[in-house]
């Protein structure tokens, strides 16, 4: 006899081929909004761009900035992968409907792998503990923010709660199957593993239950591990834990070029030849000017766009802001977190209309102030900080430059740095006939 | 001191290997004149043939890049751009990281193509020479001394080292920040924030780095950078500490502190 009874295969496979089909239209739609963006040429030698995806997004390098916290979710990250190995012999067992497909094929590293799932499952759960006691008590600031507020700091406890939920049922489906398997019971003694080292822990609280009992134990362990499996995957694109797959992408596609430097604008590069060298200029002038800078979402190039997708919420990127640090409303995190909501703002008219149209918002006003951008230093911290490669000083300053050059909206301290630099070649006001001055002062 | 003008070098049929960037900072802010004519002598002092732009020099655009106006920094850029290539200008060394930055990294894809330095790396470059020989039991003998890392050497362009090691070379004790290096704290002059007034917030970040470097208790803070210079130098005043402690550029402790026969 086998495990599973004909109608659980089907309604398995009926399960799974449901929850693939979801995480994929999503995906799409991920994948759509992030194309909305300008394009962006990719500069640079493929080997450093890999060497960046095995540094920062397998290796997570950046966490180690803050080693304490980066062994805990190195534990947590790793687990949850090298657990979601035995999801493959879940799956396979689920649509042949067979029981631990796996065990006769390994012979005795079947049950020492095991252990090893088990071993990580806990310590995944308990690293999932510490973070749910983390995020909630007062000391640590950048989690405490009112960036947080409302659905980001339920997204993070959702997710924490729902990797402790499927880690318990694990351990609870291998306590259950291997006292049935003790028992001899039908259709869990065919290939006998022998207990584990960490859910055996758990028989004392199951020896008293009948074998029907543990069937249903174990069923639903098993039955509620792989739901809760497939819908943590579809929960995953709609919330900050998209993080764990587009860290690699978005290693991939950073820049590696120096971070001070700033991304040219050749429409205006040209337009300031031709008015210095006006024979150059082209006699057709019926092209559309380009947007200067960016107002919203479309104008941000794609990049800037799945940065925003990959933006997890850690919060060390504002928690190392100068002027976040000094009580200003600049955030580069919200930065990051606004951009996100608008795309998915404009996501959902795209599902419904199939194209996108002008609605009336835009990221600049709408979800970012002037004031917030107006308070950057362009120190870089944020860019340096971020362990997933993501720099939100990019989008700072193509929203700068929208409103300085489409709403000529600048503190009137800048009018008076542009007058001076264009009339007197220098930031101050100087006559500049007395640049040599520092040489003989007068 | 008499510091020739690439004009007049060039009338007189003369190349100088090297074209000293002062900055509008380096060339009209009173503080930051010191910190030009500092290191202006060194490179003297070392025999080391340079000019500079004089009157022909602008600012390179950095800051209303920065702020947004990409019209005024392309116009900029245009005209300096113009000016270096018509000299043939091949390296140029300047005391400001922001100048630095923009000839380095954003001149090249609008056709300026220099070797670009920053001071600190050629001050290093000099003493590891020998061309510049440090006075024993000089005026910074046991002295503490703290290096604040300018954004725009360190984060933007990965130069950390360089200043430490020129700094410790002096007799003296170099002392670090709790966040120093790429973890360094800005002085919140960066991004065009020099040229007005901060935002709303509960206090200034020159007054948060400030703080930092006071609580190495050092007499000296080394800077890279006129604008970082000028920041902290206004927060020890605000401290009320400007007796005790001083903000020096590294080129003028090692103008200082070298010796000049």
């Amino acid at each position: 006899m086998t495990a599973l009874s004909l109608t659980q295969s089907l309604l398995f496979s009926g399960l799974t081929v449901l929850a693939i089909s979801l995480v994929a239209k999503r995906a799409k739609m991920i994948l759509r909004t992030i194309k909305l963006g300008r394009s962006e040429q990719v500069e640079g030698p493929k080997i450093k761009r890999w060497k960046n995806v095995l540094l920062l997004a397998l290796g997570q390098q950046k966490m180690f900035r803050k080693p304490g916290v980066a062994l805990l979710h190195l534990i947590v990250y790793a687990g949850f992968i090298i657990i979601n190995i035995e999801i493959v012999e879940i799956i396979l067992d689920g649509i042949v409907g067979q029981h631990r497909l796996f065990a006769p094929v390994l012979g005795s590293l079947y049950p020492l792998l095991i252990n090893a799932f088990e071993a990580l499952a806990v310590l995944v759960l308990l690293a999932c503990v510490v973070f749910i006691i983390r995020r909630n008590i007062k000391s640590i600031t950048r989690l405490q923010s009112n960036d947080l507020n409302g659905w980001p700091k339920k997204d993070a406890t959702i997710i924490l709660g729902a990797e402790i939920i499927l880690m318990s049922l694990f351990l609870v489906m291998n306590a259950s199957d291997t006292l049935l398997q003790e028992r001899n019971h039908l259709g869990y003694n065919q290939h006998p593993t022998g207990n584990f080292w960490i859910s055996s822990l758990l028989h004392p609280f199951l020896n008293n239950w009948s074998n029907q009992g543990l069937v249903v134990v174990e069923r639903v362990s098993w039955w509620l591990h792989i739901a809760g499996i497939y819908a943590f995957l579809n929960y995953l694109p709609y919330s900050k834990h998209l993080h764990i797959i587009l860290a690699f992408p978005n290693a991939y596609f950073s820049k590696l070029e120096p971070a001070g430097k700033m991304e040219n604008m050749p429409a205006i590069q040209q337009e300031v030849i031709y008015a210095m060298q006006p024979e150059l200029a082209p006699t057709d002038t019926t092209t559309n000017p380009a947007r200067f800078g960016a107002r919203d979402v479309v104008d941000l190039s794609w990049k800037n766009l799945l940065d925003a997708y990959s933006c997890t919420e850690c919060g060390r990127c504002s928690s190392v802001c100068p002027a976040n640090q000094t009580g200003k409303l600049l955030s580069p995190r919200k930065i990051m977190m606004d951009t996100r909501d608008r795309l998915e703002e404009i996501g959902k008219t795209l599902g419904k209309n199939g194209a996108w149209q002008e609605d009336g918002h835009s990221l600049l006003h709408d979800y970012i102030s002037v004031e917030e951008i107006n308070a950057c230093t362009t120190c870089n911290a944020c860019v340096q900080e971020c362990p997933v490669s993501i720099n939100p000083l990019d989008i700072i300053l193509q929203l700068r430059r929208n409103l300085v050059m489409e709403e000529s909206n600048t503190p009137a301290e800048w009018a008076t740095l542009f007058g001076n630099v264009e009339n007197n070649f220098a930031p101050w006001k100087f006559n500049p006939e007395d640049r040599e001055n520092w040489i003989h002062p007068a | 001191m008499n510091i020739p003008t690439l004009a007049s070098c060039i009338a007189a049929g003369k190349s100088p290997s090297i074209l000293f960037w002062v900055g509008c900072a380096g060339s009209f802010d009173q503080r930051a004149q010191s910190i030009s004519k500092a290191f202006a002598l060194i490179l003297q002092r070392v025999g080391i043939d340079f000019a500079i732009l004089g009157k022909e020099e602008c600012c390179t655009g950095d800051p209303a890049r920065r702020a947004g106006n990409e019209f005024l920094f392309q116009m900029m850029a245009y005209q300096n751009i113009q000016t270096l290539n018509g000299y043939g200008v091949k390296k140029i060394v300047t005391t400001c990281p922001h100048c630095f930055n923009t000839l380095k990294n954003e001149y090249p894809e609008l056709g300026g193509n220099y070797e670009v330095i920053h001071h600190t790396v050629l001050l290093q470059q000099l003493l590891d020479e020998g061309k510049i020989r440090i006075k024993e039991g000089g005026v910074f003998k046991g002295k503490r001394i703290v290096y604040h890392d300018s954004c725009y050497l360190g984060r933007a362009n990965g130069i950390y080292e360089a200043p430490r090691k020129v700094l410790e070379m002096l007799d003296s004790e170099l002392v670090e920040m709790k966040r120093c290096r790429s973890n360094g704290l800005c002085c919140g002059a960066g991004g065009a924030q020099m040229f007005k007034e901060e935002e709303k917030g509960n206090t200034r970040i020159n007054k948060a780095r400030t703080d930092e470097a006071l609580e190495t208790a050092v007499s000296i803070v080394a800077a890279a950078c006129p604008f970082c210079n000028t920041m902290l130098t206004d927060g020890i005043k605000g401290a009320e500490k400007e007796e005790s402690v001083k903000v020096l550029d590294i080129a003028e402790i090692i103008e200082k502190g070298m010796i000049t026969e």
